[in-house]
């Protein structure tokens, strides 16, 4: 009921209609394929062509800067199952500071912006202007906020130790040169920056359950948690889904903040595995080991994801 | 509505929205303040002594031309939507409504691609880019990004949702399709058409990764890479830093001021795409 008034928001794909005889012919038969020409043309040279041809790529010592590119089978990624072979510790150690980040600010991006949900919910006068606010980071970008935050956490100038210390706190946290500090600020700085984003989906969520769900459950005597247990959590949950997959990816391409916060400081430990990736692939030019990395990452993420739709499809039943 | 209490909840929304806004004031603050008085501890909360000096190293510097990359940020942004409208429109309507062979197909691959994280691109399209010749060019920030599945999908949605009639009519009156999709479709896609573009051009504003790569030379940088570089020649002088920080910001917060019905439905109707 209530959950599917997500998904079914859209109308009904207009069904039978071509049966509708009779009918006026307005198209010749080649206008549909005209209409989409611009676009496929964009989408095969930039999307489709490039996820097969990194495929390839990843089958070949392809170094930008040598005219061979021999073909090598699966060396490429065997390297890196290889625990002699040149990048398997930095990989794995991009892998897990990827993991690390990824299930550190996961949970913390699912419950908080729910609970800025649940309290932007209610109406209230300055609603609106309230979700802008908390928004409003979001519309930066990772540049800004990583210069930024780069300038706030700096351990011996910075305001936030500053801050601290004149409350009585330590004042001399090293947030972004030691571990685990580079970590909390990683995770502390995404949180801050992408709440706003996790907020507005639940929000738009929230407002498909309809009002009568809870008052039916006020009716039965249930407090508030089972309220929130019965009715809202159910009535979220394609939302939810959505939203834990969404956060689950865009983690696991995390790359801005470290790259401009901690520079993968103290030594390469906060270097995350896009990072890792970028740095072979596109400054040392070694792109097919790069390519493969990409798609074992990318294979992880996807056996990730379905383990999640799995979770959710169970408590369904 | 269950009643709240006024003092206790503004309290408690008010503190929240210090968290989100004072980073923000200390940017603004800071780029008014000379080197030593930004690292000073304890810190000066306003300027003792206003000074525009950040913003005349910044735009005196030749090694970092902040107005070409703000410029080249206009430029990438703009051009990005205004294609992005066009091609994605046009192939929205023709999925949402025209009949023809091999749809579900097309319809089907291009919500398939969602799923390819978009860091699997970036090494092949880098080297699509070079074979075009657009490394180190704008034309790599406008054109492969608007490859993206989003537009088209959300955009069909909304046609998906207009009334038929209207098209039924201006078939009777001998429209053909072009003429529909120009006259009819479009102009009542007015709100979502907007969303698009600002999602776009904020997307495309903000961009860090794909630009750091595919550009070089300071001249064509947009902001955020330009960012990065001050960043690193300028290290402790905040001030300047914080400046081409804030001048990355302003556009999109007005932006986003202005229009934030529009990005704020487009990132909620992201969500519940389903």
């Amino acid at each position: 009921m209530a959950a599917e008034t997500a998904l079914t928001r859209t109308p009904p794909v207009q069904a039978g209609e071509a049966g509708a005889g009779g009918r006026v012919r307005r198209t010749g038969p080649l206008t549909p394929y005209l209409f989409l020409l611009p676009y496929f043309v964009v989408f095969a040279t930039f999307v489709l062509v490039p996820a097969v041809y990194g495929l390839w790529i990843s089958l070949h010592d392809w170094d930008y800067l040598l005219p061979g590119k021999p073909f090598v089978g699966l060396d490429n990624y065997q390297a890196l199952f290889d625990s002699s072979s040149a990048v398997y510790s930095f990989f794995w150690e991009s892998m897990s500071a990827t993991g690390i980040f990824t299930l550190l600010s996961v949970p913390l991006l699912l419950v908080v912006p729910l609970l800025l949900a649940l309290l932007l919910n209610r109406s209230f006068k300055g609603r609106t202007i309230f979700r802008a606010i908390y928004f409003a980071p979001y519309v930066l970008g990772v540049a800004v906020i990583g210069v930024l935050w780069r300038f706030l956490l700096d351990p011996n100038l910075g305001v936030v130790n500053a801050i601290l210390g004149a409350i009585g706190l330590p004042g001399d946290t090293p947030w972004t040169t030691a571990l685990p500090w580079a970590w909390v600020t990683l995770v502390g700085v995404t949180v801050w920056w992408t709440l706003g984003f996790n907020a507005v989906i639940y929000l738009a969520g929230l407002q498909d359950i309809p009002r009568e769900l809870y008052e039916a459950a006020r009716i039965d005597g249930g407090g508030k948690w089972a309220e929130f247990r019965h009715v809202t959590l159910p009535g979220l949950r394609p939302v939810l889904l959505f939203v834990t997959v969404n956060t689950i990816l865009v983690s696991a391409n995390m790359f801005g903040q470290s790259y401009l916060i901690t520079q993968g400081a103290p030594g390469t430990e906060t270097r995350t595995a896009i990072m890792y990736i970028a740095q072979v692939g596109l400054s040392d030019y070694k792109m097919g080991s790069a390519a493969a990395m990409s798609y074992l990452l990318t294979a992880c993420l996807l056996l990730i994801s379905l383990v999640v739709f799995r979770l959710f499809r169970e408590k369904d039943s | 509505m269950r009643r709240v209490r006024p003092v206790a909840w503004y309290t408690v929304l008010i503190g929240l929205s210090l968290i989100f806004i004072a980073p923000l004031v200390w940017m603004l603050l800071t780029t008014f303040k000379s080197p030593g008085e930004a690292t000073r501890v304890p810190p000066t909360v306003f300027p003792e002594e206003p000074t525009t000096g950040a913003f005349d190293t910044l735009l005196g510097n030749d090694q970092t031309p902040v107005l070409r990359w703000f410029l080249n940020s206009v430029l990438a942004a703009t051009g990005q939507a205004v294609l992005v409208l066009a091609i994605a429109s046009m192939a929205a309507y023709a999925l949402a409504r025209l009949e023809f062979k091999g749809k579900r197909l097309i319809f089907g691959m291009i919500i398939a691609t969602l799923f390819i994280p978009s860091f699997v691109l970036i090494i092949p399209n880098f080297l699509i880019v070079d074979r075009f010749g657009m490394l180190d060019t704008l034309w790599a920030l406008v054109i492969p990004g608007a490859a993206g599945a989003f537009g088209v999908f959300f955009l069909r949605q909304f046609f998906l949702s207009l009334p038929r009639e209207l098209e039924e009519a201006a078939v009777l009156e001998g429209a053909n399709s072009w003429q529909i999709f120009t006259r009819v479709v479009l102009p009542l896609s007015k709100p979502a058409l907007a969303t698009l573009a600002v999602i776009s051009f904020l997307t495309n504003w903000n961009d860090f990764i794909w630009p750091i790569y595919v550009l070089f030379s300071p001249e064509s940088f947009t902001l955020p890479p330009g960012l990065a570089i001050l960043q690193g020649a300028y290290t402790i002088n905040y001030p300047v830093i914080m400046a081409g920080a804030l001048v990355a910001s302003i556009p999109v917060l007005l932006l986003f001021v202005v229009a934030q019905r529009y990005v704020i439905e487009g990132v909620s109707r992201s969500g519940l795409k389903g």
